[in-house]
C-alpha cells in the first residue's frame, strides 16, 4: 500500500513499494502531465516536487514519498495560488514562448520552480547548475530568458 | 448544393456543413514541386485534398491544419496564413488538427465534419489518394520543412482568399451593392457607402451556395495584417499545465502496457523464449513472441518493464553478429578506394584539371551514425475491437500510420480510427517507413481486446532507431599556377537521401561529385536536415581548408566564390558583421564560419569558440543569419533556428551511435549525450527577408553549425577536425593560429 498527498489530496494505492512514483502517477492515477524520458534519472522529464523539492519521479520509489506532499505539473497552479491561474513560472513560459514540442517542459517548469524557490535570483551559472534537464528541441535559450525575467521580478 | 470549380491544376471545394456553416477546401493535383513523385504514383484523376476552412454561423472560423505539431509552431503559422487571407479577427479563429486520416477516407470525412454533402466526385478520389499520399510520403506528412512552403502557400492561403472573395460576393448580393464597393476586416464585410456591415457568420450559409472563384487573388505582402507577426503559439498554453496530450498519454482504466525487446542485431530473429519467471510477476498478463522480438504485457508499464528483464530469450545468429563500427569504417574506405562511384554532379573536367594543377591536396572526412532520440520515446497504443481499431501514436504521418496498422491487423483502412496528439519531438523518426514500433504494437494488441500501449524504453528507442547514416567523404581540391581553385572532387558513401546536398554553391570550374553506395545492416532514415547534416560539415570544412591552403581569409574566399549567389553572400555578410568577424575578440577565442542552403532557405552561421582548460572546445555564441524568403511568424522562426542550431551542435559535440557485435552500443543519455543548459551557447538570430518564396525553417539551421565550430577550432589550435563528434576531444596540446589568419 502506498499513501501520499498528491496536489493537496491524499491518495492510496495498492502497489508495490518499489514502484517508481512516475508509473504510479501515469498508469495507476492517469496523471499524464509528468513524462517519461529516460527512466534512469538523467533527463528530468519526470520531475515533480516532493515537499517543494524537485525530484525525478522515475527513480523515486513510492515508498520514499510515503505520506509526503507531492506536486505535479497539474497541481502547480493551484499550489501557487488561484486554482485556474497559472503559476508565475508557467506564465513566464508562455510570455517567452519557451516550449517547442513541450514534452520536456513539465519537468523543466518543475525544476525551474524549485530552483527559484530556493534561489529567487539565480546567476547564469546557478541556472546552469540548477537546470540539468534535457530538452531535445533546444529550448534552453528561452528557458534561460524566462528564468532571468522571473529572477529580476 | 456543391458546385466545385475545377480547372487543370487545382480546384476549390465548397460544401454546406450539417448544423450550419460552410466548409471551404483546397484540393490540389500535380503540384509542380511534387510532380516527379506524383507522376510516378498518381493516376490522372487522383487529387490530394490538403486544407479546409470552416466558417460557422456564430462567426467563428476553424482552420483544419493537416500537419503534425511537434514544436515547430505549425498550427499557429498555418492558422495565421488562413486568417490573414480571410481578413479574420484572430481571436475568432480556432485551429484544429485536421482529422487528417479521416479527411482522406470517404466514409469518415463525412463523420469528421458532421456533414454528408461532400462533392460526390471527391468521394471517388479520396480513397485512392489516401493510398497514394501514404506511399509518396510527401504531401500529407510533416517533414522536409515543407508545411508553410507548400501547404501554407499553395493551399491554405488559396482557400482563405477564396473564402474571403465568396463572403464579399454574398454580402454584395445581399445589399445589392457592387463587390468592389465592399471591404473585409476583422471577420466582417463592410459597405462604407451605406455604413452597413455584417459578420462572416451571417453569410456562411449563403456562401455554401456559391461557386468558388477559380483563381483567388492572394494578398500582396504589404497587405498582411496577421502574417509576419510574432503571434503567440496556440499550442503553448496546454504545454505549460501538463494538459497537452502526446501519443504516450493515451489512457484508459482497462488499458494494458507492453514493454518490448527487439533483436539487438538488426535483422536477427527470435530463436527461443523462456517466460516462466516473467509470467509469475504481479500484473503480467502475457509474454508475446514476435518474429524479431518479444513483449511483456502487464497492467502497468513499470511491471511490464521489470518483467521484461526476467524473460530468457535467444536470438538466432546472423552474418552481422561480428560487425563493428571499425569494420564498417574499413568497408566504407575500401568501397571509396575501389569504386569511382556513380555521378552526382560533374562540371568541367576535373581529371584534366587535376593533371594540370600546381597544387593538389586531399582530406578524408567522416561522421558516425546518429539516433533521433526524440524526448518522447517511441510508443503506440492500439485497441482492436473485432473488425475495427482505435490508434493513438505521435506521428509525422497520420495517414501512413493508419494504413500501416490496418494492413498489419488485416483491417480496412476505414475501420481504423486515428486519434491525434502532439508529438514529443519527431526529427524524422516519426516519418513513414520507420514503422518497427507501430507494427509490433499492432501485433501485440491483436492478442487482447483492451487497448494496449507499447512503449519503448529509452534503451530500446536508441537501439531500435533508423539512424542518420554514417558517411565517409574523400575530398580533393586543386589550385592552378595563379592560385585559383580549379577542382572540387568528392567521393562519398551513400545513399543519397536528398539529391543535391553534396553539391556546392562555389564557382569552382571543374567539379566531380560521386557517390558510392555501401551495404550495411544498420537501418537508416531521415534525421533532421537529412543529408545536409553531414554534407555541410564536409563541404564547409573543406572550403575552409582550401581558403587556409591558399592563404586567403575563409570569409573572403567564400564571398569571391559565391559571386552568383547573392542570397548566400548577403547572409554571410550579415552573420559576419553581427558576430564581429575580423574585429577584436577576447583572448583565446576564434570565429568559424559556414553557410548552407537547404529546404529553400539559406543559413550562414558564425561560431565563437574557445578551448577550455581541460582541452575541450567551448562554444560561446552562434550567430545565424537566415534568409527564408519571408517569415510568417518571426518568433516561431527564431525558435526553430535556435532549436536547429542546438540540434546540430549536439551532434557535433556528442553525437555518435557506434556498432559492436552487430548491435548499437549506446542505450541512454549518459552514453548518447545531449547538449544541456550549461553548454548551450548564446544564440543570435537575424532573419534576412529577401522576399523570395518562403523557405523551410525546421531544418536549415542544423547543417552549418558543425563546420562553423570546426573552422573556429582550426584557428584556435591548428588542428583540422575531420571527424565528429568533438565535444570530448582534447585540443590542449595544439598551437593557436589566432592572429595569423
Ligand atoms: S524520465 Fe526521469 S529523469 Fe528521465
Ligand atoms: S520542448 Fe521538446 S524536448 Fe523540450
Amino acid at each position: 500500500m502506498a499513501r501520499f498527498i498528491l496536489n493537496g489530496e491524499m491518495r492510496e494505492l495498492d502497489i508495490e513499494p518499489e514502484m517508481p512514483l512516475l508509473w504510479a502517477l501515469r498508469d495507476e492515477l492517469g496523471m499524464t502531465g509528468t513524462n517519461f524520458g529516460c527512466g534512469i534519472g538523467n533527463c528530468g522529464a519526470c520531475t515533480v516536487h516532493v515537499d517543494g523539492n524537485a525530484l525525478r519521479s522515475c527513480v523515486t520509489p513510492v515508498s520514499v514519498v510515503e505520506g509526503r506532499d507531492i506536486t505535479t505539473i497539474e497541481g502547480l497552479a493551484s499550489v501557487a495560488g488561484g486554482a485556474n491561474d497559472l503559476s508565475p513560472v508557467q506564465q513566464a513560459w508562455i510570455d517567452y514562448q519557451v516550449p517547442q514540442c513541450g514534452y520536456c517542459q513539465s519537468g523543466m517548469i518543475m525544476a525551474a520552480t524549485a530552483l527559484l524557490a530556493r534561489n529567487p535570483a539565480p546567476t547564469d551559472e546557478e541556472i546552469d547548475a540548477g537546470i540539468t534537464n534535457i530538452c531535445r528541441c533546444g529550448s534552453y535559450p528561452r528557458v534561460r530568458k524566462a528564468i532571468r525575467a522571473l529572477a529580476s521580478v | 448544393m456543391n458546385k466545385p470549380k475545377l480547372n487543370r491544376r487545382k480546384f476549390l471545394l465548397v460544401s454546406a456543413v450539417a448544423g450550419g456553416g460552410v466548409l471551404i477546401g483546397y484540393a490540389a493535383t500535380r503540384p509542380s514541386r511534387h510532380r516527379r513523385a506524383n507522376d510516378s504514383l498518381a493516376s490522372d484523376n487522383e487529387r490530394f485534398v490538403t486544407s479546409w476552412i470552416r466558417l460557422q454561423p456564430d462567426n467563428r472560423i476553424t482552420v483544419y491544419v493537416p500537419h503534425s505539431e511537434m514544436g515547430q509552431g505549425i498550427h499557429t503559422a498555418l492558422g495565421q496564413m488562413a486568417a490573414d487571407e480571410l481578413d479574420a479577427a484572430w481571436e475568432l479563429v480556432d485551429i484544429e488538427q485536421a482529422p487528417a486520416t479521416d479527411l482522406f477516407a470517404n466514409d469518415a470525412i463525412v463523420k469528421g465534419f458532421g456533414g454528408e454533402l461532400l462533392p460526390p466526385f471527391l468521394m471517388g478520389l479520396v480513397n485512392a489518394s489516401a493510398l497514394t499520399v501514404a506511399r509518396i510520403a510527401n504531401l500529407q506528412i510533416t517533414g522536409g520543412s515543407s508545411s508553410v512552403r507548400y501547404t501554407g502557400e499553395n493551399t491554405i492561403r488559396v482557400a482563405g482568399a477564396a473564402a474571403r472573395q465568396m463572403l464579399l460576393q454574398c454580402a454584395a448580393d445581399r445589399w445589392g451593392a457592387a463587390v468592389d464597393e465592399c471591404t473585409t476586416e476583422l471577420s466582417h464585410v463592410h459597405h462604407s457607402a451605406s455604413g452597413r456591415s455584417i459578420p462572416y457568420g451571417d453569410l456562411a450559409e449563403a456562401a455554401a451556395e456559391l461557386e468558388p472563384p477559380a483563381e483567388p487573388v492572394l494578398k500582396d505582402r504589404s497587405q498582411f495584417t496577421i502574417m509576419g507577426k510574432a503571434i503567440s503559439r496556440r499550442d503553448i498554453p496546454p504545454k505549460v499545465d501538463g494538459s497537452a496530450p502526446y501519443g504516450i498519454d493515451a489512457h484508459s482504466e482497462d488499458m494494458l502496457y507492453a514493454a518490448l525487446r527487439l533483436a539487438p542485431v538488426f535483422g536477427s530473429k527470435l530463436a527461443s523464449v523462456d517466460a516462466t519467471e516473467a509470467l509469475a510477476q504481479r500484473g503480467v498478463r502475457k509474454v508475446v513472441e514476435l518474429e524479431d522480438g518479444y513483449a511483456v504485457v502487464a497492467d502497468n508499464y513499470w511491471r511490464a518493464k521489470q518483467a521484461l528483464e526476467l524473460v530468457r530469450a535467444e536470438f538466432a545468429p546472423t552474418a552481422n553478429d561480428g560487425v563493428s563500427s571499425a569494420e564498417l569504417a574499413q568497408r566504407f574506405d575500401g568501397a571509396l578506394a575501389e569504386d569511382n562511384g556513380s555521378k552526382d554532379f560533374e562540371s568541367g573536367d576535373a581529371d584534366a584539371a587535376l593533371e594540370d594543377a600546381q597544387d593538389v591536396f586531399e582530406a578524408s572526412y567522416r561522421v558516425p551514425y546518429l539516433a533521433h532520440a526524440a524526448m518522447e520515446p517511441m510508443n503506440c497504443t492500439v485497441h482492436i475491437q473485432g473488425d475495427r481499431a482505435d490508434l493513438w501514436t505521435s506521428t509525422q504521418d497520420a495517414l501512413g500510420i493508419k494504413g500501416r496498422v490496418a494492413k498489419v491487423a488485416g483491417l480496412s483502412e476505414d475501420d481504423v480510427t486515428f486519434h491525434h496528439s502532439y508529438l514529443g519531438g519527431g526529427f524524422g523518426r516519426r516519418l513513414p517507413f520507420t514503422w518497427n514500433v507501430i507494427d509490433h504494437a499492432t501485433l501485440i494488441a491483436m492478442e487482447f481486446d483492451v487497448p494496449v500501449k507499447t512503449i519503448l524504453t529509452r534503451e530500446e528507442d536508441m537501439r531500435q532507431d533508423y539512424y542518420r547514416p554514417a558517411v565517409h567523404s574523400n575530398l580533393k581540391a586543386a589550385f592552378d599556377g595563379e592560385g585559383r581553385v580549379t577542382v572540387w572532387h568528392n567521393r562519398f558513401t551513400g545513399p543519397i537521401q536528398v539529391p543535391g546536398a553534396a553539391h556546392i554553391p562555389y564557382a569552382i570550374p571543374n567539379q566531380s561529385i560521386r557517390v558510392v553506395d555501401v551495404d550495411t545492416h544498420v537501418p537508416i532514415a531521415s534525421w533532421r536536415s537529412v543529408d545536409h547534416s553531414q554534407q555541410t560539415f564536409f563541404i564547409e570544412s573543406f572550403i575552409d581548408e582550401i581558403a587556409h591552403r591558399g592563404r586567403t581569409n575563409p570569409y573572403q574566399l567564400r564571398m569571391e566564390l559565391l559571386q552568383d549567389h547573392p542570397r548566400h553572400r548577403n547572409v554571410l555578410q550579415v552573420a559576419a558583421e553581427s558576430a564581429g568577424y575580423g574585429s577584436g575578440l577576447p583572448e583565446g577565442r576564434a570565429l568559424g564560419i559556414a553557410v548552407q542552403e537547404s529546404f529553400g532557405s539559406i543559413a550562414a552561421q558564425v561560431a565563437e569558440v574557445s578551448i577550455g582548460e581541460d582541452g575541450r572546445p567551448i562554444v560561446h555564441k552562434v550567430t545565424c543569419a537566415m534568409d527564408c524568403g519571408w517569415v510568417v511568424n518571426p518568433d516561431t522562426a527564431e525558435a526553430q533556428i535556435e532549436s536547429g542550431i542546438i540540434f546540430g551542435l549536439t551532434a557535433a559535440l556528442y553525437g555518435a551511435i557506434t556498432i559492436e557485435d552487430g548491435r548499437v552500443v549506446q542505450g541512454n543519455f549518459p552514453d548518447y549525450e545531449m547538449l544541456r543548459m550549461t553548454d548551450s551557447p548564446e544564440i543570435v538570430v537575424h532573419l534576412v527577408e529577401s522576399g523570395n518564396a518562403p523557405g523551410g525553417l525546421g531544418e536549415p539551421a542544423t547543417p552549418p553549425v558543425a563546420a562553423a565550430v570546426a573552422n573556429a577550432i582550426y584557428i584556435l589550435t591548428g588542428q583540422r577536425v575531420r571527424e565528429l563528434p568533438i565535444g570530448d576531444r582534447d585540443f590542449s596540446t595544439s598551437r593557436s593560429l589566432a592572429g595569423r589568419i
